[in-house]
């Protein structure tokens, strides 16, 4: 891990008021499950992490359901201090499906602890005992040059003792953690050749570890590896260690304790069962709907072909152990599968994915279907996709999944996701291996199940802000290029060029309009482009719309909505009566096909054999919409704007 | 940030951690001043400050403030040092 790693980016910010949305959980009634979910999948401070667990205590001594999370008591045994991942673990572990009670006994009493049948954690007889120990409480933590095998040899009898007395007495399995390697080399590049050395008697013990854990059927927590991402040099801390005894650094603690509630998840069965993948700039890099077969990059040649193709790489290893692949995509399906079936550089083919959702339906019915026609709980799905406004809508309309937060730059993809362990396994058999091959080999549609969502809070807080102007120079040469690029969402295909556009611009009896968007995650640029001509021949109170395209970047937002409320403020600004909007069906623009019913036009008389739709000005009302608006003439209009009537709009801008 | 404003957090972070909802505190407050506020209470707050202010308490300072005004200002320092 590097450090960005160590502080768990995959996982969203807490909020500004998190501590007190825990105080509110901790508080009310009712089903816990979902709300915890929600909370837990945010990364904490220490303050924020001890709120949530505190919370989940309180919940649980006041007997809540927190259905579909399971219940787990894990008693902690250490020589160490603990009060940190007191307050972590059972934040973390509830990330991982799984509500912990924590039994902390008394300091650095391991042996007595274990060895006594009436102890606290013998008593307690909880699902598993942690068993922070480490080099200094096994006693390998100076060289011991003459004896080395001797006191490896006594330290691991001494570990085999607790273990074998916890399992006698009650206590419960042991869950043994691997010892890091303190960076404290006395013999330089000698140190593995010495058998006394600390590094060559830690090592050993390693070994001896997963060696007791077999034979004894106790579980391992793997420090040592994550001690190595993090590196020794930071997850050893002499400061924190002489004023406070901590183990580690404080600054690893997040990590730890979501090591250790991935551990209990997987022992639960909560581990996650299938990776759901987005397709545009996730398995691939650019849009296959607008870019087309040759224009996406995958594999050799570029970059960003490596990285995306890394990632499909990784999607099939996944699969070998077990973990089922899917696919969600606002796509068409015969586009969306096309690569799957003729790019030759595809790693991912069509019989690695068990379900195949491409379609405009929203993906949250989509997850939904894809984990119903598996036969799986949403609680075992993961979400790989590039978006981060989708990411934040998923989240929020479904808790259970796991929506990883990735970097921007796809080559990291690989990393947050393995980082974040959501396939962590206490095994591993043949079964799993042919656990992906079993549930189907052949791409299946789910049936989707359209739920109506409010999504009225979730667009509300993206903070939208749309700046809709008329063509200029600047805007030129990206309005060319959208009208030359866009295949899908686009009313009538006209590609005109360059100087067209230039022509549009200067002509005062067109309107044109390009359309930017920004969300409190960035700026999307420039979204959607129109133009609209004054009909000459009905006395100019009639506009037709030549050229209506968006990107489908913004589907869902309510933007077709802003954009016509745009459209209908200049018209009526100029006295406009009627918007006449028309259809040239093309092989790639069938998702708008119902574009202009859908913001109530009705349909009339075709024209040239294509669809036509007429808006009456007079019947239009611009509904409330979660977008402001900011015009060019530096308005700004909040969302509900009343257009009926005259607008500051000046007469002459067209 | 003001001195006032390292206070406000102290407070807000041993609220916090003491399940309270709000803690005065004044330049002459104590540990012993305030229920709840142990060594390992202690031990949170240093490791919380350090998280949030990005600084650092060497072995001798962790100990040494004898008030929440003396805590305050070595945070203060050790945050214009950074």
């Amino acid at each position: 891990m590097s450090q960005a790693l160590i502080q768990l980016p995959w996982l969203p910010e807490a909020p500004e008021d998190f501590t007190k949305q825990c105080r509110e959980f901790g508080s009310t009634e009712g089903p816990a499950g979902a709300m915890l979910q929600f909370l837990a999948g945010h990364r904490m401070s220490l303050a924020q992490a001890g709120s949530l667990s505190r919370a989940i205590a309180k919940r649980r001594r006041a007997g809540a359901d927190f259905a579909p999370l399971a219940e787990f008591s894990l008693s902690v045994l250490t020589s160490s201090t603990i009060d940190i991942l007191i307050d972590y673990i059972p934040a973390a572990a509830a990330r991982h499906g799984v509500v912990t009670r924590l039994i902390v006994t008394p300091y650095d009493q391991v042996v007595q602890q274990a060895l006594d049948p009436m102890s606290e954690v013998n008593a307690a007889k909880a699902d598993a005992v942690l068993l922070v120990v480490d080099h200094r409480w096994l006693q390998i933590d100076r060289p011991r040059l003459g004896d080395g095998a001797d006191q490896v040899s006594g330290a691991i009898r001494r570990l085999d003792d607790v273990v074998k007395a916890l399992r006698q007495n009650g206590g419960g399995p042991a869950i043994i953690q691997t010892i890091a390697v303190p960076p404290t080399a006395l013999f330089g590049s000698f140190e593995r050749r010495v058998s006394g050395s600390v590094r060559s008697m830690v090592e050993e013990i390693n070994r001896l570890i997963v060696d007791l854990a077999d034979r004894t059927q106790s579980y391992i927590l793997d420090a040592a590896a994550l001690a190595e991402r993090v590196g020794t040099d930071l997850w050893f801390d002499p400061v924190q260690w002489a004023a406070y005894k901590l183990p580690f650094s404080s600054e690893v603690a997040p990590a730890y304790a979501d090591l250790v509630g991935r551990l209990l998840g997987a022992i639960r069965g909560k581990a996650r069962k299938c990776l759901v993948m987005d397709l545009d700039n996730t398995l691939w890099g650019g849009v296959v709907g607008d870019d087309g077969l040759e224009g996406i990059k995958i594999g050799q040649g570029s970059v960003v072909g490596e990285a995306h193709l890394g990632v499909q790489q990784m999607a099939l290893d996944l699969r070998e152990r077990g973990v089922i692949l899917a696919v969600s995509s606002k796509n068409d399906d015969d586009v969306a599968r096309r690569p799957f079936q003729e790019h030759p550089d595809m790693a991912l083919k069509e019989q690695h994915i068990s379900v195949f959702q491409a379609n405009w339906l929203d993906k949250a019915s989509n997850l939904e279907a894809i984990a119903r026609s598996l036969n799986i709980g949403i609680d075992a799905l993961v979400l790989l996709d590039d978006n981060p406004a989708e990411r934040a809508q998923l989240r929020a309309a479904l808790p259970a999944i796991a929506v990883p937060e990735l970097p921007n730059e796809p080559s990291l993809f690989v990393s947050y996701l393995l980082a974040a362990g959501y396939f962590e396994t206490i095994g591993f058999t043949a079964e799993d291996r042919l656990r992906a091959g079993s549930y189907k080999a052949d791409a299946e549609r789910a049936a989707v199940m359209a739920t109506t969502r409010d999504l009225g809070d979730y667009l509300q807080s993206l903070g939208m802000t749309m700046r809709a102007t008329p063509f200029d120079l600047q805007g030129r040469k990206r309005i060319a290029q959208l009208i030359g690029k866009t295949n899908q969402f686009n009313l009538t295909t006209r590609r005109h060029s360059e100087a067209e556009v230039a022509r549009f611009e200067a002509d005062p009896d067109a309107f044109t309009l390009q359309v930017r968007l920004e969300d409190k995650f960035g700026d999307l640029g420039m979204i959607g482009v129109v133009i609209c001509t004054a009909d000459k021949y009905n006395d100019r109170s009639d506009w037709h719309i030549d050229t209506w395209l968006m990107s489908c970047r913004v589907l869902g937002r309510k933007v077709e909505e802003a954009m016509l409320g745009e459209i209908a403020r200049g018209a009526m600004a100029k006295g406009v009566k009627r918007l006449v909007g028309i259809y040239i069906p093309t092989v790639k623009n069938g998702m708008v096909a119902d574009h202009y019913q859908k913001l109530g036009f009705r349909m009339a008389a075709e024209t040239d054999g294509h669809p036509t739709f007429v808006l009456e000005l007079g019947d239009y009302t611009r509904p409330s919409i979660p977008i402001e608006i900011i015009g060019s003439d530096a308005l700004s209009i909040g969302p509900i704007a009343p257009l009926m009537g005259a607008s500051p709009e000046p007469a002459d801008r067209a | 940030m003001t001195r006032d404003e390292i206070k406000w957090k102290i407070g807000e972070l041993l609220a916090d951690f003491l399940e309270e909802d709000k803690i005065e505190l004044a330049d002459d407050t104590v540990a012993d001043d305030v229920d709840g506020w142990d060594s390992i209470t202690h031990m949170k707050l240093v490791l919380a400050v350090e998280e949030f202010y990005g600084i650092r308490f060497e072995s001798d300072e962790i100990a040494a403030p004898e008030n929440v005004g003396a805590l305050a200002d070595l945070i203060a320092n050790k945050c214009a040092e950074k």
